[in-house]
């Protein structure tokens, strides 16, 4: 009985854990869903990107792991600028389904671009932090947790709160609050919408970057990357598209119920259902909670 | 222009004429090379009609929807299934039940749509995409507990003849393409359509003058569903020859997603055109890298900047010509009409001379 409520715990404790990862990738496309009410579809290519920049720094010019991360996220603050200038703003006043398309041919561009520039075989990634159980952890508590799935709840936590605070208490981010709610209304008030749309875009960056770090990290730096970030489409749903605390909530309950459902229901299907078990999840809250646990309510208007 | 059978003008009629001989008369006439049947005619046929599936969901619904390659992996494992167990249906009784099936997919798959839309319904769709390859993968019934992975399909037999040469696959998916592209454009043209379209532009408008949301949007989906259905199971069985879920993944979602977008939204003639563009596109392209730099760029480094070269085309047609190709086609038609003076002459004579017959 004990074993099996202890099996139960690591179970949740991995799956919670596991969902912060998903909760990082969620996390840059709420920023920019955020401040500029685009969905950027591209951002599990920006993942993908930023970290094969990063890895390629580190391993093809033997550039120090510290001056590789600046570099890989200068980067990715150039490709904000780009997308700004060469994708945004000729789509200013365009509808939001078809910049949503325009951000899907982003991705493709980048992953192309990553794939030409930096090879297509997987990569490795070592952190310094091993992806196996923490023995201090499994002696006291007989629990099996990853060291690599702490950290990254670690740095999960550390974003989510610093990046709320941003949001919630400087001028940039009441600025970046405007912005999305009205681009017109806050332009008209003097608010620079092209380095609002450039910090935006380059913040996200970033935030891909460290959750390419923590995936590639696990998964090898390779182009499933780019797959396993349309995972943080549910966790969104869940959350809401503009929601920090939602990004975080949803990942856990995506991770935890991902694994939940694949360990004791999963056997009688034959297994695998993490592959789509999460989009009917997000199916389910759909139909109850169109606008997410912590989104704002859609009202349309004819 | 006069209408001259059903709605259609003469001007349709001749296009439909023209299309006719030159798909059925000039290309088995002047194409004799397996290649062009098997690598570009075949899969462009099926694709195009995957693709007015798209069209008809996105291009017409205004659904944002991202799961064709799934429908097409049920129609083409329907498909399978139906010739191996039911083999009195006959070949062409087993590709409308197997699209008919992809379209009970489509149905439940859709059904999120009365709720949710753009990105929302993307995830949605998406969640039908995963579920029906998982699906094939996991149950061995659908695979015929074939433990290989990858199965043969079977010879196309219709009425006791077999359909195996590559010019007579050709010619069994010209004939279902141009059955259902014309069905397509009836109904792109007809009441069915003007709902589709009504519901795109302003769904709450719609609803209250009267169009059903509930009925329009299910049957947008049920119908794309059984186009990229019957569009699977003839690309599994006249193009790849051989059944594996991995045929169907996201990628080939995402590749029709371009076509119809690229292509044209909208319009049933931008399904060929996107579907040609990017079937022909990495051939081309490929073609340079091997005369051009004799295969000094590395066939992956040509296939990243193929993928470049979608992307950034996908965001130029956004921002300069959201209707795709298939506009820039109008446009430059009528631009020639325009620039040739004589033509515009004539047609203006023309009508002047016509005396309206009593």
């Amino acid at each position: 009985m004990i074993d099996e409520l202890l099996f139960f715990m690591e179970v949740l404790v991995g799956g919670l854990l596991a969902g912060t990862m998903y909760s990082l990738v969620a996390l840059g496309f709420v920023l920019i869903f955020k401040a500029s009410a685009t969905f950027n579809f591209s951002q599990g290519a920006m993942v993908f990107f930023s970290v094969l920049a990063f890895c390629g720094f580190m391993q093809d010019f033997n550039i120090p792991f510290v001056l590789a991360f600046i570099l890989a996220a200068l980067l990715m603050v150039v490709v904000g600028l780009c997308t700004e200038r060469l994708v945004l703003r000729p789509l200013m006043n365009a509808s939001e389904d078809t910049v949503l398309m325009a951000t899907i041919g982003l991705g493709y561009v980048l992953e192309g671009l990553a794939q030409a520039a930096w090879g297509v075989e997987v990569r490795r990634l070592d952190l310094g932090i091993g992806d196996f159980p923490v023995p201090w952890i499994a002696d006291n508590l007989k629990l099996f947790i990853s060291a690599l799935d702490i950290t990254a709840g670690l740095v999960a936590a550390i974003m989510i709160i610093g990046l709320f605070l941003l949001f919630k208490y400087t001028k940039i981010g009441l600025g970046l609050r405007a912005v999305a709610d009205d681009a017109g209304a806050a332009s008209s008030i003097g608010i620079p919408l092209k380095h609002i749309m450039l910090l935006v875009w380059s913040a996200a960056g970033v935030v891909a970057l460290v959750a390419g770090c923590m995936w590639g990290a696990r998964a090898g730096v390779q182009f499933a990357l780019v797959d396993l970030a349309l995972k943080a489409l549910p966790v969104l749903i869940i959350g809401g598209f503009s929601s920090i605390p939602g990004a975080i909530i949803g990942g856990l309950i995506i991770g935890a119920t991902e694994k939940i459902l694949e360990v004791y229901i999963g056997p009688y299907f034959g297994g695998a259902i993490e592959g789509w078990a999460p989009y009917v999840l997000a199916i389910f809250f759909l139909l109850y909670r169109p606008e997410g646990l912590f989104g704002e309510k859609i009202i349309r208007r004819v | 222009m006069k209408p001259i059978f059903m709605t259609y003008t003469k001007k349709d009629l001749i296009n439909l004429g023209v299309c006719m001989v030159l798909s059925l008369i000039i290309i088995p006439m002047f194409i004799k090379t397996e290649y062009w049947y098997t690598s570009i005619l075949i899969p462009w046929l099926c694709l195009a009609l995957a693709t007015i599936g798209q069209q008809i969901v996105m291009g017409y619904t205004g659904q944002l929807a991202l799961g064709a390659a799934g429908f097409m992996a049920a129609g083409a494992f329907a498909m399978f299934n139906l010739i191996l167990r039911v083999p009195d249906l006959g070949f062409v009784g087993s590709l409308i039940v197997s699209g008919l099936i992809a379209a009970a997919f489509g149905i439940l798959f859709g059904l999120p749509s009365l709720k949710v839309r753009g990105i929302y319904l993307m995830v949605a769709t998406l969640a039908s995409q995963f579920f029906i390859i998982w699906m094939i993968d996991k149950f061995g019934w659908f695979k015929n507990y074939d433990s290989s992975g990858i199965i043969t399909a079977q010879d196309i037999v219709i009425l006791g003849k077999p359909f195996t040469t590559p010019l007579a696959m050709y010619l069994v998916c010209l004939a279902v393409t141009t059955v259902l592209t014309l069905l397509a454009m009836n109904m792109a043209r007809g009441s069915t359509g003007r709902n589709w379209m009504a519901v795109r532009d302003m769904d709450i408008a719609a609803e209250s003058m009267g169009v059903s949301l509930l009925r329009t949007k299910v049957q947008a989906f049920a119908i794309s569903a059984f186009y990229c259905g019957v569009a699977g199971a003839l690309f599994a069985f006249c193009y790849l020859k051989s059944l594996e879920p991995v045929a169907f993944d996201i990628k080939l979602s995402f590749k029709i997603l371009f076509m119809c977008i690229l292509g044209g939204l909208g319009t049933i003639n931008g399904a060929f055109i996107g579907a040609a563009f990017i079937l022909l596109f990495p051939v081309l392209l490929n073609s340079v890298g091997n005369n051009v730099f004799h295969g000094a760029i590395d066939a992956t480094i040509i296939s990243s900047i193929e993928q470049v070269i979608f992307g950034l085309l996908m965001i130029v047609f956004m921002i300069y010509e959201p209707l795709g190709m298939a506009k820039l086609w109008e446009t430059f038609k009528q631009n020639i009409k325009s620039k040739l003076p004589s033509l515009n002459m004539k047609s203006l004579k023309s009508s002047k001379v016509k005396k309206p017959k009593k």
